[in-house]
């Protein structure tokens, strides 16, 4: 486990760099988390798939699949790729200040 | 080499049994879902997966299957393989993996192209109209190898 500082303040990451904490997490550090994998600028797509993913894990604690973010949160495939190119689901998971996710689909 | 990271997949799925057809695409998505580009090639009995008709009607076998526990005898029994098909599908949907027309089109969004293997195509006198709108081409061998070019080549 290492402590890393994201937008000013400290927090816990994994050996991959996720956070510990997802209470750790504010926009501020999606910002700059979104930087290091190469995401500048985050837009009102990303934020649609950052919140629909934070707000899924508060209510179920789980972390959704790109499945569940088409279906459940009504961004399609496409633009999921698009918006977080080469790994999505773990790079949107990274921004959102969520775990690894585990499952295979 | 050894230590590079895999850029590209080219993916043969060539039987038409539940078993046979997820794990090629469970690794088709899995490939995308890792910024991997992915081929699918879709040959003999395996091609019932991208057919429109056919595609959400595969079935696990309960024949000659010694995994699923149970005498080939009772796995002739009408319904069920239907039976087993349904258990094994709900299974599946809690662990949110898609039905196969769903998970075709979500592998093709994804960016992954999907082709159809020209021999078995012309030996059960098929055309692109049997296949869904996700399918890429009907192609041949050589070009199979052609778009697999600089990847790697699982067979399923």
């Amino acid at each position: 486990m290492a402590s890393k500082t994201y937008a000013g303040k400290a927090v816990e990451v994994d050996n991959e760099g996720f956070l510990m904490n997802a209470s750790d997490w504010t926009e501020e550090i999606a910002v700059e988390m979104a930087r290091e994998v190469g995401i500048n600028e985050l837009k009102d797509g990303h934020w649609k798939v950052i919140h629909f993913m934070r707000k899924y894990f508060q209510d179920k604690g789980q972390i959704p699949t790109i499945r569940r973010i088409k279906n459940a949160g009504g961004v399609p495939t496409q633009e999921v790729y698009s918006l977080f190119p080469d790994g999505p689901a773990k790079k949107a998971a990274f921004i959102a200040g969520l775990g690894k996710p585990q499952g295979c689909v | 080499m050894a230590d590079e990271k895999i850029k590209k997949v080219s993916i043969v799925v060539s039987k038409g049994s539940l078993d046979g057809v997820y794990p090629g695409l469970i690794m088709a998505n899995g490939a995308r879902m890792e910024g991997i580009e992915a081929n699918l090639f879709f040959t003999f009995f395996g091609l019932e997966a991208i057919m429109k008709k056919r595609m959400d009607k595969i079935k696990v076998s309960t024949v000659g299957n010694p995994a699923m526990h149970l005498p080939s005898l009772l796995g002739i029994i009408p319904g069920m393989s239907a039976f087993a098909t349904a258990r094994m599908k709900k299974e599946m949907d809690t662990l949110d993996i898609p039905p196969v027309s769903e998970f075709v089109e979500m592998i093709h969004d994804a960016g992954a192209k999907l082709y159809a293997c020209k021999a078995t195509v012309d030996m059960f006198h098929l055309t692109m109209d049997d296949f869904c709108e996700q399918t890429e081409a009907i192609i041949n061998v050589g070009k199979f190898y052609e778009v697999s070019q600089g990847g790697q080549i699982i067979f399923t």
